[in-house]
């Protein structure tokens, strides 16, 4: 470390901005101290820097600042972390301080926290099957290596519940190769936190997790660094320790606001719902990183978590995240109350769960030859089924035609059979689409349009 | 050389900047990042850097080039992939590895490659030549020439010509100017910012055909002409891009990935190289420049990533090729604007956007257009803008601003898009204004009752809209028969001509035959079907036909038995419904 330069000038404090005077030679994006009377210090970095005067924001609360006695020390460098393999079993607070009790990290190399863009002619295309051994996303939004997949939620659903299961059961199929999980809780709860150190911990996932966790009650700006402390360290594990990574980040709806509030506080002008400008360039600068890239053994898989407010897929929290991520699963408040795990909606009107590189990661030698058939006809025949439900709705089910009752019968049996599943329970992909199959099997043979006919006489029961 | 004095993101403000003028390209700090002049106060310049300026100190050497923003063309343009700089991504991957690193330069055109030059027969020392004056031409790709031109603003006698092996900076020719001899080689620079000159614009006359029938048949493009595609995410926006670029009848593809994602560069780098022309069998990607400037590449590098495409695609048109340039998307172009401007403290107009948003997307798309180039050829830019609505809501400023100007609106529409009804572009809401151009075209190249099969097409759709509105609130068995035909030949349109799949080669690209072809066998079907209807023939009856199945796999079938094909089902609609009138008719 170069030795630092300290400062007692400063001129002004608001909210997470500190204005440091009579400054020479701040670097932009440089790491400060701020140290104060009591022998405290916080960690911040400068947002702005011009001849004489820099604008600081400090990652913690700027509580017990002072202008008269507080002092900035300029630490000649920018924001790095220390990375190593041993940090696999630890947890961390949102700063990359041990918050288990044990011993500091020490670092095989430290990295700068903001990564560098991956060139996209050195990105590989993925298409890795991963098996989390759940019927609606191995079946119909299949998630492949290297993908960033957000769970879309709404407050009070059981998303946390979703991303512990994924954690404990992903893996490629045929390696037993399991993912190294990095961990990113950004202003979460503590009994969230607790949730799923207790689930790690259960399930032996804990000693390949590395924990970063923020909780809610922390200084909101800390929340801007976790992902990045993070994803830093997934891209050590990935690309220079060839790990399989899984990366989980919730809440971003909480990060997104830590966003706001410093947007709010440097005066900027504000976008839509008050969020920045710029909060699509900052959000594809955490989801970006992920991917598989060419030479490299291991990948970076992501698997955001994000609470629309008000349930409103329109908001900008959703709305930019939808248009970086490769697809998206949307929770669904109406399976939830019906006692469907995971409530993974394949059909709502309007919104769309979707994997764009599904495609890829699917068919004969990667699952099997029929899934992308089953896929298209089991979602056609639930969309069928919700319609048939309105009408019944509206007409009264005794009214129906045949046609219509057997699609109500399916949808009924398709929520409770291929959709619902235990918390632990683990369904390989044979069984996924067999039980597809059988649902399938309700109908003829001659309406089973999307699927060829060859797999219909391979696989068809009845 | 001038100094740092204040860094913000992106911005930095540098003084003692004397005798820069604006837009010109300058160099920044110690590890010499690429930035623009954008702003000019006495001796104090407002910098856009291109590349993440963490580090950068106040006092850091600021350093002018001199000159505006600019790209290198010449022969190995083709395949390329750059940044929005125009740095070439191979050669960055092959210097940095897998993260592009800051401060990293390589030439945007291979210095040392050698071509084999053939000069122009038509030239010979002591001719005339002028700006746009083709003094040659390298075989750049197996069917792709590369014209060498003589460079805009110079003219005069031709000294020496050298055919031969060259590098694109030797010199293959001396023209004796006004002001003395120059020498000129197969290297050209333009600046980005302003269109490259043309001696006239004028109006499209052929559409840019893309195989897709939704596109072709109902809302076609002109070669030269501006289009708009609007949709919110999962709509299928960068399948229908991707879709053009793979079968647009262009010479040349200009594809500018303005901050998307970067999986869908790699995508376009696996499929384009073994996807085939369907008009020539040669790999796509041989007529293919990709500008790759994704999400999370510095963001002003975003901005350029525009200019720098469509200053490409000038170029070929120049040449007299027709060029189709897409850009995708729009709106992460506008939010670099957007950025840039809240930095400056500009005052900001709607949603925060910069008030000059609209004036910079018409400018963009006026760049597109037919043109006689300045050498007397005839050439085009065709541009195709993604735009990303915030929530779907196209009343935001970027698609206003873009609907303002183009001629072609491609509606996304995310209901037909969850029906897994693709291309999901709404039939009702979009709308081309080149129909008209291009009704003389179609006639003689395709069939003389092309535009009136269109046109009863669109009128069935309308009408299709109307009663399914009636239908929401009576049901469909409250209709007359006549009034059910309607709802069923929508149904046929629909599913069977304008659903087409991407993925599927056999469907995938339609020619215009084909397309004309299925609709003019499912027009007849319907003429038929609603005489036999008013003859008294039975609704269920003619539901029933076996000529439907056929119809719904017409999609499938292939050019060349296609002709075959459809005179087959109109004669099968006729036997059957002459069939049916006579077994169940009352006339």
């Amino acid at each position: 470390m170069k030795f630092a330069i300290e400062y007692n000038t400063i001129n002004s404090i608001q909210g997470p901005l500190v204005i440091v005077e009579n400054v020479r030679h701040a670097a932009y994006n440089e790491i400060v101290r701020v140290n104060m009377q009591n022998g405290n210090s916080v960690l911040g970095q400068v947002l702005e820097s011009s001849a004489g005067k820099a604008v600081v924001q400090v990652f913690g609360s700027t509580e017990g600042l002072n202008i008269k006695d507080t002092s900035v020390s300029f630490l000649g460098e920018t924001m790095r972390v220390g990375v190593s393999e041993d940090m696999l079993g630890r947890v961390l607070d949102g700063k990359g301080k041990p918050k288990d009790g044990l011993s500091e990290i020490i670092p095989e190399e430290k990295r700068d926290v903001n990564g560098e863009p991956i060139n996209p002619m050195a990105r590989a295309m993925p298409g890795d099957f991963i098996q989390t051994g759940i019927s609606s996303i191995d079946g119909l939004f299949t998630l492949v290596r290297g993908q960033k997949l957000p769970i879309f939620s709404g407050a009070g659903l059981n998303h946390n519940e979703l991303a512990a299961q994924i954690t404990r059961q992903a893996k490629v199929k045929g390696t037993e190769e399991e993912f190294a999980v990095v961990f990113a809780g950004i202003g979460i709860l503590q009994e969230d936190a607790r949730f799923f150190m207790r689930d790690f911990e259960r399930s032996g996932a804990l000693k390949r997790t590395v924990a970063f966790i923020n909780f809610a009650s922390d200084p909101s700006v800390e929340r801007i660094m976790t992902p990045r402390l993070a994803l830093t360290t997934a891209e050590f594990l990935a690309f220079e320790k060839h790990m399989h990574v899984l990366v989980i980040l919730t809440d971003m709806t909480m990060y997104a606001e830590a966003l706001r509030e410093v947007s709010s506080a440097r005066e900027e002008v504000p976008g839509r719902r008050g969020y920045p400008g710029y909060m699509y360039t900052d959000f594809s600068s955490i989801y970006e990183r992920a991917g598989i890239v060419e030479g490299k053994k291991g990948s970076i898989t992501q698997l955001p978590i994000l609470t629309m407010p008000a349930d409103d897929l329109t908001h900008p929290i959703p709305d930019l995240t939808g248009y970086i991520t490769e697809g998206q699963m949307f929770l669904d408040r109406e399976l939830a109350n019906k006692g469907v795990y995971p409530p993974i909606n394949p059909s709502p009107r309007g919104s769309k769960s979707l994997s764009r590189l599904m495609n890829y990661g699917i068919g004969a030698g990667k699952t099997r030859e029929d899934h992308r058939g089953v896929t298209d006809q089991l979602i056609g025949a639930y969309a069928k089924a919700l319609e048939a439900r309105n009408l019944s709705a509206i007409v009264g089910s005794e009214a129906l035609s045949a046609a219509d009752k057997r699609s109500l019968k399916f949808g009924e049996e398709f929520e409770k059979r291929f959709l619902n599943q235990g918390f632990t329970e683990n369904r390989d992909i044979e069984t996924t689409l067999n039980i597809g199959w059988d649902l399938l099997s309700m109908f003829d043979k001659e309406e089973l349009t999307r699927i060829k006919s060859a797999y219909i006489e391979k696989y068809y029961k009845r | 050389m001038g100094y740092v004095s204040k860094i913000a993101g992106p911005l930095v403000v540098a003084g003692d900047m004397h005798g820069s003028s604006m837009y010109d390209v300058v160099r920044v700090g110690k590890n010499r990042l690429i930035g623009e002049i954008i702003q000019l106060k006495a001796e104090t310049a407002t910098i856009q850097v291109y590349e993440d300026t963490s580090g950068i100190k106040p006092g850091d050497p600021v350093e002018s080039t001199g000159r505006p923003l600019y790209v290198e063309l010449g022969p190995g343009l083709l395949t390329s992939v750059y940044d929005g700089v125009q740095r070439p991504l191979n050669v960055l991957k092959a210097k940095s590895g897998t993260f592009i690193e800051r401060g990293v330069e390589a030439p945007s055109i291979d210095r040392n490659k050698r071509w084999n030059f053939i000069a122009n027969k038509e030239l010979k020392n002591g001719t005339h030549v002028s700006e746009g004056t083709i003094l040659g031409y390298v075989q750049e790709m197996p069917l792709i020439k590369h014209y060498i031109m003589v460079p805009a603003g110079m003219g005069g006698v031709l000294v020496a010509i050298d055919e031969g092996e060259h590098r694109v900076a030797d010199t293959i020719a001396r023209v004796k100017t006004k002001n003395g001899e120059v020498e000129l080689t197969m290297l050209q620079k333009r600046v980005v910012r302003a269109p490259s000159p043309y001696k006239e614009k004028l109006d499209g006359s052929e559409p840019l055909i893309t195989g897709m029938r939704l596109i072709d048949t109902l809302f076609p493009l002109v070669k030269g002409g501006v289009a708009a595609i609007p949709g919110p995410f999962g709509s299928g926006k960068t399948v229908t891009l991707h879709s053009i670029a793979k079968y647009a009848n262009s010479n040349i593809i200009v594809y500018i990935g303005c901050g998307e994602r970067g999986n869908e560069m790699s995508e376009v780098l696996t499929e384009f190289p073994e996807l085939k022309d369907p008009l020539n069998g040669r790999p796509l990607m041989e007529r293919t420049v990709l500008v790759a400037n994704t999400s999370n590449m510095p963001v002003a590098a975003r901005d350029a990533s525009i200019y720098t495409g469509m200053t490409i695609a000038e170029y070929f048109r120049d040449m007299g090729y027709d060029v189709a340039l897409m850009a995708d998307s729009t709106s992460r172009w506008a939010e670099a604007m957007r950025e840039i401007s809240a930095r400056l403290e500009e005052m900001p107009g709607e949603e925060g956007y910069p008030p000059y948003l609209s004036k910079r997307l018409a400018e963009f798309y006026e760049r597109a257009g037919r043109v006689t180039t300045l050498g007397g050829r005839t050439g085009s830019v065709s541009a195709i803008g993604a735009v990303s609505p915030s929530g779907g809501d196209i009343s935001e400023p970027v698609s206003q601003g873009t609907l303002r100007v183009v001629k072609v609106y491609w509606a996304l529409d995310p209901l037909l898009a969850s029906a897994s009804q693709y291309p999901a572009i709404n039939w009702l809401l979009s709308y081309s204004r080149y129909k008209g151009v291009l009704d003389p075209w179609y006639a003689s190249n395709v069939s003389a009752e092309f535009t009136a099969a269109r046109n009863e097409t669109m009128r069935i759709l309308q009408h299709d809209a109307e009663l399914k509105d009636i239908v929401q609130l009576v049901g469909e068995d409250a209709l007359p028969d006549s009034e059910k035909m309607v709802l069923d030949i929508g149904r046929v349109i629909k599913e069977d001509f304008l659903r087409q799949s991407a993925y599927d080669p056999a469907d995938a690209y339609a020619s215009m035959k084909k397309q004309y072809l299925m609709l003019d066998t499912i027009l007849d079907f319907y003429k038929k079907t609603a005489s036999a209807l008013e003859a008294g023939a039975r609704m269920d009856s003619l539901m029933s036909m076996k000529a439907r199945a056929r119809i719904a796999r017409m999609k499938e079938v292939d050019e060349k038995n296609i002709e075959k094909e459809a005179s087959e089902i109109k004669r099968s609609i006729s036997e059957e419904v002459d069939a049916l009138v006579k077994k169940e008719g009352t006339i």
